[in-house]
């Protein structure tokens, strides 16, 4: 079990409390109804699952409930940082050597 | 009085407390500390198992937890027959019963063992090529043939009686496995004053220096000192000693599962004492101390009864007190079965041979051997074992070719070397090293916190073992300690090792006779019948990765994962594939490292602790009234009420009638509530719903849609506004907790700018619905402050008042058609309120309703339920329900998704109502309907049913369905084809009852 740290809380808590949601950083248009198809296809539909660094939505649903933003690795799992809801994605990531 | 081959004086167990126990229905008589192996064999008895697929006759091959043979059904009464229980791990108790496996009529006749004649039709792939065709006898024939004849122990067919418990724990260091090099961290860390767990899987701790009779530490024989340092760990507070625990699986972040056997062992365990105990334990940094395996020597018929492991036999000896044979022959490529063949002969068994593989070794043990007498014969091979239901003899030949000579022996002790341990390394996602000059694979990158010590390390020698776990100790405990001043420096003094014993090296692979070429039964994974013949057939036919050598050959897959089998199969490819083994690589180690129940897993989550029941106020009530319950989610819910004689049908029958004539009761407390607060609360649901909701008046209700931002319905409810900042939203009842998640997600991610406040209102409010012609006339008398007067409070609207002297939310809404209201009082006082309204109704003959008649009354008048008429792909539009969303609004959650030309394209499925041709068929829900019923099958499906009913009120069946075009096809014949015939059904409108509206005034 993944031991995650809600940037709310400020405490690392079991994965048990938190629930995944999704890729972060996929805005949603304020014109949406007057999108594109493809604009809206890419804003809908198409995700980037990487192998490797993912930034994704999390929930303390059995906690604060605050939904927040983390940078995880796919490949072993480990979560590499988090970061509030609406915070811009790191330029530079903890540990990383560019 | 001992069993024949217990030896007066040998072993640690005291020979004076007898436990009686039984084997395949014979008595035999153990002693107290045996495992059923330990005590099987003090009898005499090897053969305890059939193989998996040839059904050939096994014996113990091992002394511990990599036992592949040694499986028995350990039976206590009627529900608790637990199979494939190791024989080598069971402890002894007194009155045990066990029973063998996979055998038919008896254990020495066994009719299947014709397979191990027709042997060359099993061999590698069989399955996979056999049973390919025709596809539909795998299920009828083949299946159930194969899983009676290759059977691993009978399932018990009862609820499992036994309770397990279950415990999180948190340490500074956790350490696995309880030999020297464990014991040695373990007392390290716990030194520092740092919470230090402590688990090994045997019954004492101790490890290999249960059977090492050469080891000496601080003065004392190496198993007294396990002893008494485990006795001084137990006595320190911040050290938890756990025996009889296998860690199991070591997941992310060096969080590790722990069974703890609690009670297995025990004659009459209390009801008081869980069968096991799971430890969910998180560990800063993790000591691996697990050790390593003996393997075997690859030979044919290296499987008979009376052939084992070397370390083994000196278990058996030096902790038992059992002598595995009385003229024991031994075959190795290392030193370390010499020991055992010394120790034997020095308890005064004759030992017929050595057969050492090397050329010309030297060393003391060798020394020693040859000081006692035994027979030594370097550079030679055992090419095949006699006997069939025991070992008989040793056929002996130069390792590479000349004469014979067959030695007659009663068992054959063998040791190919050993492997590290290092699952739960690989399990913490390590990746291993293979040593070249050692030849064995050992921790090489570590994912985790965590480190090896000691034989799991590749580490030789006791000595140097317990330096380097003593070291590990210190170190992981500081480490773990961080800044907190309370850590000691490590001040106890290193364990001083006196006297040892060292081996190392050996060989892997098949050894010679069972080389290319052979066909011979040489066994690499006893469990699961794999040969080494096998192993280089799926080379052969194309298998190129250990990965699928493994699965084609089942090398490694049967319930000891291969820890004896894995390195000699491994080899055996890489020399077939004429690659270095490195390069052909180890197949990666899952949990678990042995079985684990499920009862442990599950603990107490079961019955009726397994998920919470959630019941309204008013179910004691209605269970008085002999309601009917049905499950919704985790809601029980009055399905209908039955009055005496009346089945469901007639119930219903009743209360629909009834609720249209005079009124009925409905508790509706389960719906979802949610208030939406605060100054942009109307903003916020202008962008939830696809409704206007700036303009609503506060005291007036809507019904409101939710659409997903894909377009599809997600939601309905009820909403009433109750000031300008105020909502109360009503949910499905299951949808209540993901509508919850999706508001609060767009609330806290999109729409952060609003001033909106979310709270979950479900459980304060009960509902009580009231509704028919008397609502009015029953609720009335009991509600202060509130005009109950058409215009005062009309339909769709909403006061906020008293009722039986409590507060109340008055809905005036309907999900019948007739005048209804929706009566919310605060939920400790739904009970009270219930009984009043009751009361009430009673003088008006009204009846009480449950969630059958609901919905028989809503498809009456064509209303919607979320989930059963909508599947995830119906927009507002299918459902006819254009009318819910706001034609000027310019955002809602699901505005454009809706706008998808397959949204709006002609054609879709649309809710349309059925009537039968025959007034008295009624549709089953799901059922599918063509236009044409002579067409070819299969059919062209243009749409299915989503609710039907018989409607007592209309006289006739009734249905909703979706179906393609469905608005067009007004007073179309379609049909829905059954088993037993096709039904003919007329495409009308979704209201039944009442089409103009009049009832919800009348
Ligand atoms: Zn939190």
């Amino acid at each position: 079990m993944l031991l995650i740290r809600c940037p709310y809380c400020e405490e690392e808590r079991p994965e048990l409390e938190f629930r995944n949601a999704g890729e972060a950083h996929v805005v949603r248009s304020t014109n949406i109804a007057g999108e594109s198809d493809d604009d809206f296809e890419k804003f809908f539909f198409i995700r980037s699952n990487p192998k490797g660094v993912i930034y994704e939505r999390w929930r303390h649903i059995h906690g604060c409930a605050r939904f927040f933003n983390a940078v995880r690795d796919t490949v072993t799992d480990k979560f590499v940082m988090t970061y509030k809801a609406g915070e811009p994605k790191p330029a530079k990531l903890p540990g990383a050597s560019k | 009085m001992n069993a024949a081959f217990r030896i007066p004086g040998a072993g640690r167990l005291s020979q004076a407390k007898t436990a009686s126990f039984s084997f395949d229905g014979r008595s035999y008589i153990g002693i107290e500390g045996d495992t059923l192996a330990s005590a099987l064999l003090a009898n005499g008895v090897h053969l305890v198992g059939r193989s998996f697929k040839y059904h050939r006759p096994r014996g113990f091959l091992s002394a511990g937890a990599e036992e592949p043979n040694a499986l028995v059904q350990i039976v206590r009464d009627d529900a608790r027959k637990t199979p494939n229980v190791r024989a080598t791990v069971q402890e002894l108790y007194d009155g045990l019963t066990a029973n063998s496996q996979n055998r038919w009529p008896s254990l020495a006749f066994d009719v299947s063992a014709v397979n191990d004649l027709a042997s060359p039709m099993f061999s590698a792939g069989f399955y996979y090529k056999t049973f390919m065709w025709p596809k539909s006898a795998w299920k009828s024939l083949y299946e159930p043939q194969i899983r009676s004849a290759a059977g691993l122990g009978v399932s018990p067919d009862r609820p499992d009686p036994d309770h397990y418990a279950a415990r999180y724990a948190h340490c500074e260091v956790l350490v696995l496995g309880g030999g020297a090099a464990g014991i040695a961290a373990a007392l390290a860390a716990a030194e520092t004053g740092v919470r230090v767990i402590f688990a090994d899987e045997q019954a004492e701790f101790g490890g290999s220096l249960r059977f090492e009779s050469g080891a000496k530490i601080d003065g004392e024989n190496g198993y007294a000192w396990a002893q008494a340092a485990i006795a001084k760990l137990k006595a320190m507070d911040n050290v938890r000693v756990l025996s009889r625990t296998t860690a199991f699986g070591y997941y992310a972040q060096n969080f590790v599962g722990l069974v703890e056997r609690v009670s297995d062992h025990l004659k009459a365990p209390g009801r008081e004492l869980a069968r096991e105990r799971l430890w969910q334990v998180r560990a800063s940094r993790v000591v691996l101390a697990t050790g390593a395996i003996e393997r075997h020597m690859v030979f044919a018929n290296n499987d008979r009864p009376g052939i084992m492991l070397a370390s083994a036999a000196r278990t058996y000896l030096n902790h038992y007190g059992v002598a595995v044979g009385r003229n024991v022959g031994v075959y190795t490529a290392n030193d370390s079965a010499y020991a055992a063949a010394i120790d034997l002969k020095k308890a005064g068994v004759n030992i017929a041979a050595i057969v050492d593989l090397r050329d010309n070794p030297t060393g003391p043990m060798i020394d020693e051997a040859r000081g006692l007498g035994i027979e030594i014969n370097f550079g030679r091979a055992v090419i095949r074992a006699g006997g069939k239901l025991r070992v008989s003899s040793m056929t002996v030949q130069p390792k590479n070719g000349g004469g014979e000579r067959t030695i007659p022996v009663d068992t054959i002790l063998m040791s190919a070397g050993w492997t590290p341990s290092v699952h739960l390394f690989s399990q913490s996602r390590g990746k291993v090293a293979f040593n070249e000059e050692t030849r064995r694979f050992v921790p090489g990158t570590y994912a985790q916190d965590c480190v090896s010590v000691g034989a799991c390390n590749g580490t030789d020698g006791l000595d140097a073992a317990i330096d380097e776990a003593y070291a590990a100790g210190v170190k992981a405990a500081k480490e773990a300690g961080g800044k907190d001043s309370s850590v000691k420096t490590g001040k106890g003094a290193k364990p001083k090792v006196d006297a040892s014993e060292s081996w190392s090296r050996g060989m892997l692979g098949a050894a010679p006779g069972a080389g290319p070429g052979t066909t011979v039964k040489a066994f690499i994974d006893f469990q699961n019948d794999v040969t080494a013949k096998d192993i280089r057939q799926a080379v052969h036919e194309g298998m190129h990765s250990i990965e699928h050598v493994k699965r084609f050959t089942t090398n490694g897959m049967a319930t000891d994962q291969g820890k004896t089998s894995n390195m000699h199969g491994l080899a055996i490819a890489a020399e077939t594939l004429g690659k270095p083994i490195p390069q052909v690589g180890l197949t990666t180690f899952r949990p678990p490292y042995t079985p684990v129940t499920f009862g442990s897993i599950v603990g107490h989550a079961r019955g009726a602790l397994f998920d919470p029941t959630r019941r309204t106020a008013t179910h004691g009530w209605a269970a008085a009234q002999g309601a009917v319950f049905e499950d919704v989610g985790q809601w029980k819910r009055a399905w209908y009420f039955s009055k005496a004689g009346e089945d469901m049908h007639a119930a219903v029958n009743r209360e629909c009638v009834t609720v249209r004539k005079t009124a009925g009761l409905f508790d509706a407390s389960t719906l979802g509530k949610i208030e939406v607060v605060g100054p942009d609360a109307a903003k916020f649901m202008e962008l939830l719903y696809t409704n206007p909701w700036e303009k609503l008046e506060p005291g007036r209700c809507r019904y409101g849609i939710m659409l997903r931002e894909d377009g599809f319905i997600y939601d309905d409810g009820v909403v009433g506004r109750l000031a300008p900042d105020r909502f109360h939203v009503t949910t499905t009842t299951g949808g209540a907790p993901r509508v919850m998640h999706h508001m609060e997600d767009y609330l806290q991610t999109e729409f952060p700018h609003l001033n909106v406040w979310l709270t979950s209102i479900t459980e304060q409010w009960a509902v009580i619905a009231v509704q028919g012609p008397k609502s009015r006339e029953i609720i009335a008398p009991l509600v202060e402050g509130i005009d109950m007067s058409d215009e005062a409070l009309p339909h769709m609207s909403v006061r906020e008042g008293k009722i039986c002297g409590v507060p109340t939310r008055l809905f005036r809404m309907s999900f019948t058609g007739e005048r209804g209201f929706e009566v919310n009082v605060p939920a400790d006082y739904g009970e009270a309120v219930w009984e009043a309204l009751w009361a009430e109704g009673q003088k008006h003959g009204a009846t009480a309703y449950g969630t059958e008649t609901m919905h028989v009354l809503r498809a009456e008048k064509g209303y919607i339920i979320v989930g059963q008429d909508t599947d995830g792909t119906v927009t507002p539009n299918d459902a006819g329900l254009d009318w819910a969303v706001g034609k000027k609004k310019t955002d809602f959650v699901g505005i454009r998704g809706m706008a998808r030309s397959d949204l709006v394209a002609k054609g879709r499925k649309q809710l349309v109502g059925l009537k039968t041709k025959d007034p008295k068929v009624v549709l089953e829900e799901g059922a599918q309907i063509v236009d044409d019923p002579k067409q070819a099958i299969p059919m062209k499906m243009i749409g299915h049913v989503t609710s039907s009913y018989w409607s007592e009120n209309c006289g006739l069946s009734i249905a909703l369905a979706l179906v393609a075009g469905g608005r067009d096809r007004m007073g179309q014949t379609l049909y829905v084809p059954m088993p037993n015939g096709t039904i003919e059904v007329e495409v009308t409108g979704t209201v039944f009852v009442d089409e103009k509206g009049g009832r919800l005034n009348g």
